[in-house]
């Protein structure tokens, strides 16, 4: 099958697999809800053709399961497609959509928000949350940067180094957080309770203009999987793509960060999986990582949510990780991790 | 724009001009006050000790790296005031090492080389398709085409590294170390490529560190030393003993491969003995033993005379390709006796005489009558002498005599050998320096 064909195919498959998994997870709950009244709401959100439903179905569905389970699609893309752009950029198969600071830095903003209400009186967690996570990677990237090159090594050391110190800062407030300490813990683990409407009207936008764009550059992340001198040889403006690449893959995270939290392990196992299976090309891994992304953490937030396999309900953030990190160790001890 | 008809044919070679290049890293100064100039359809080989700056100009030249003063102007203007696509659409680089760890396979390395030719929306087109597999047929990597890289063999990778270059269709191709990983067939065949390459007017940079292949393809050597260019010319001009001496401290004979009839370099061990090593020095024998004595003399900075020994001789040639004088005779007749005079002549001129692996027969017999009255010789042996005796008794009996008159030692010793001689009291030859004085 032809490169492109090869895209389609994937991109096709796990797009249908996203919307069964969508539709699966509306149907669960303390509520269970017939799998085609849900895909009779979700037409008539959409607009296609107008169908009875059940007034109290509906609510559920539209109302308090979709909010959840998009924002939960749509940080699950987010975190998966900027992992995939970090671990190729470092060349590192231990890169995380954070590893440059940018969940420290929203954690800083959203523990700040929640446990000193008085100090930043916006009322929403998200916005400081972003705007902490952006200003910590351009802090990174310019502390990094000199005479107009920014070698990799030394954004990954600076990014470790701020983030041991901002840990400290978010250490600090949360030993002062007082009353408002369960939910800057909770925020920490990442968790999507309480999502609006709003939210996914915040998150989803930023993060389909962030991934298209870098999906205009998966050649270059191609190329520079060669290294930098010979990208640069190739043709390919070397500093310019990685500080676009790195500007775009921090947006989209601080996005998904900045409405659920830190949710770990998303961004580092599911590029690894989907390079097991489809190979290093980028060009058909960003989108079948970002959509593959998108599944995972709506199935993880489903177990989260409805508490599934006798389980209690917890923050979607402990599923992810009770999950991903025997998975990324049985990774480790296969051979093709260390092979990007 | 391109057609992949034959290899690279964008268009013709490009001039580069490297103008007092400086380039320092830290304290270190890697390259000072370099110049050269390399034309359309050469090939140029960068040859030089480890740490002389081959690989530092290369990526002086492809832009790689800024000089901290001169210029590169490739094309007539320097690549950096061109856009990256534009600058890869003129130089193609064959890197050292190119870190190719994770699993693409060939074809999408290959096809990466066209990365400065497509726009980003456009999906690739027919030209793109016709280079890629034009470059993989010419680089012998076709059959592997679909294997992931991770997987191919070391100097298969280099192949396909050259295959990029290739399908990036430029009219400057620079190359560093394209051989080093590479076995002797391919080694050939990577630079018969560049050679093709070069012959449709092309221009292209090598750093080669096998001297023989860099004088085999190269239209012109530079020789690198410290950060600047020690000699720079055609290979028969440049490799001679004082330029690798200067170069790699190494002492080196440069002979004409019977072969390639071109300069072939071999390496010989430095020697403390070269001090005490006579200025002057006969050799008689013929054969690969009497050239290796000859090649170790001359490395020692010593002057030979040869013969009589049959023209055609391999140490014949190895004397006369030194500048050495040799007293030629056609193979298989008597000497004669002009031809005796001269030797005798040039065995009373030598200090030291040495014998080396000597085949004695009808028609030299009476030039070991000359040899068994020396003082200062040298006898050196490989194989017994019954096996080199084709003379009888009287020849037995006349070598047996030099043997115990002159040094005996295997002919690796040779220089050991000949300081010996020389340094042997002689009352002959210290009452004829006395007449001198």
């Amino acid at each position: 099958m032809s490169a492109p064909n090869r895209i389609v195919a994937w991109s096709v498959a796990l797009s249908t697999l996203l919307v069964g998994v969508v539709i699966a997870s509306a149907a669960l709950g303390p509520v269970r809800i017939d799998p085609l009244t849900v895909s009779r709401v979700i037409l008539s959100l959409v607009g296609v053709g107008a169908h009875e439903v059940p007034a109290t179905h509906r609510t559920i569905v539209a109302d308090v399961r979709l909010p959840r389970i998009l924002l939960a699609a749509t940080v699950g893309f987010a975190l998966a497609a900027a992992g995939t752009v970090m671990q190729g950029f470092f060349r590192n198969p231990l890169a995380d959509p954070s590893i440059i600071g940018v969940s420290s830095g929203a954690a800083v903003g959203a523990v700040a928000a929640i446990a000193f209400p008085a100090l930043v009186p916006i009322g929403s967690v998200h916005l400081p949350a972003f705007v902490g996570a952006l200003v910590t990677a351009f802090l990174v990237y310019a502390i990094a940067t000199e005479g107009g090159r920014t070698p990799v090594a030394t954004l990954l050391l600076a990014g470790v180094a701020i983030q041991a110190f901002l840990g400290a800062v978010i250490s600090f407030m949360i030993v002062h957080s007082g009353e408002n300490l369960r939910e800057a813990v909770i925020w920490m683990m990442g968790h999507l309770h309480r999502s609006t409407w709003g939210d996914v009207g915040f998150a989803l936008p930023v993060t389909l203009v962030g991934v298209l764009v870098l999906g205009a550059y998966t050649r270059e992340m191609n190329v520079l999987l060669l290294g930098e001198e010979d990208a640069q040889s190739l043709g390919v403006s070397v500093e310019r793509t990685k500080l676009l690449l790195l500007a775009l893959a921090s947006l989209v995270t601080a996005a998904g960060v900045a409405v659920a939290g830190i949710i770990g392990f998303v961004g580092l196992v599911v590029p690894h999986m989907m390079r097991l299976i489809v190979g290093p090309d980028h060009r058909i891994l960003l989108p079948t990582s970002a959509l593959a992304g998108a599944s995972f953490l709506v199935i993880a937030d489903t177990v989260a949510r409805v508490g599934a396999f006798g389980l209690p309900i917890v923050p979607v953030g402990i599923v992810t990780a009770t999950v991903g990190a025997p998975f990324f160790l049985y990774l480790l001890t296969s051979r093709e991790v260390h092979a990007l | 724009m391109t057609d992949g008809d034959a290899l690279p044919t964008a268009r013709d070679g490009a001039q580069i001009d490297v103008e007092d290049v400086a380039v320092s890293f830290g304290e270190t100064t890697v390259l000072k006050d370099v110049s050269i100039t390399i034309e359309p359809g050469e090939l140029v080989g960068l040859v030089g000790p480890n740490g002389a700056g081959k690989t530092t100009l290369l990526r002086a030249m492809s832009g790689s790296l800024e000089p901290d003063r001169g210029a590169v102007d490739v094309d007539g203007a320097p690549l950096h005031e061109r856009s990256s696509k534009a600058a890869s659409r003129l130089v193609a680089v064959v890197p050292q090492n190119t870190d190719l760890s994770f699993s693409f396979d060939v074809r999408t390395i290959v096809e990466m080389g066209r990365y400065p030719h497509r726009s980003r929306f456009s999906p690739p087109g027919e030209a793109d398709r016709a280079a890629v597999d034009r470059a993989l047929e010419r680089t012998r990597t076709a059959k592997f085409a679909d294997r992931p890289i991770d997987e191919v063999s070391g100097g298969e990778r280099q192949r396909v590294v050259l295959a990029r270059a290739i399908a990036q269709q430029t009219p400057i191709l620079l190359l560093d170390e394209p051989t080093a990983s590479l076995d002797v067939n391919h080694q050939i065949e990577t630079l018969e490529l560049v050679r093709e390459f070069v012959a449709e007017g092309r221009t292209a940079v090598a750093a080669i560190h096998d001297l023989n292949l860099a004088a085999r393809y190269c239209d012109r050597l530079v020789v690198l030393s410290e950060g600047s260019v020690l000699e720079s010319g055609p290979p028969e001009s440049v490799l001679n003993r004082s330029v690798l001496a200067a170069a790699f401290d190494a002492n080196a004979v440069v002979t004409e491969s019977p072969v390639t009839r071109t300069p072939t370099v071999s390496a010989l061990r430095s020697t403390d003995a070269e001090a005490t090593v006579p200025d002057r020095v006969h050799v008689v024998g013929g054969g690969s033993t009497a050239a290796s004595v000859v090649a170790e003399l001359a490395a020692a900075d010593c002057t030979c005379t040869v013969g009589p020994v049959a023209s055609g001789d391999a140490a014949a040639e190895l004397a006369r390709g030194q500048g050495f004088e040799t007293i030629s005779v056609e193979p298989f007749t008597p000497l004669s006796d002009a031809d005796r005079e001269v030797a005798r002549g040039a065995i009373e001129d030598a200090d030291v005489t040495v014998a080396a692996d000597l085949e004695v027969g009808a028609g030299n017999q009476l030039l070991l009558e000359e040899l068994a009255e020396m003082d200062s010789l040298a006898v050196l042996e490989d194989r017994p002498f019954t096996e080199r005796n084709h003379a009888g008794g009287r020849a037995r009996e006349l070598y047996e005599r030099c043997r115990q008159r002159g040094v005996v030692a295997p002919p690796t010793d040779v220089l050991e050998a000949v300081a010996e001689a020389a340094a042997r009291p002689e009352p002959s030859r210290t009452e004829l320096e006395a007449d001198d004085d």
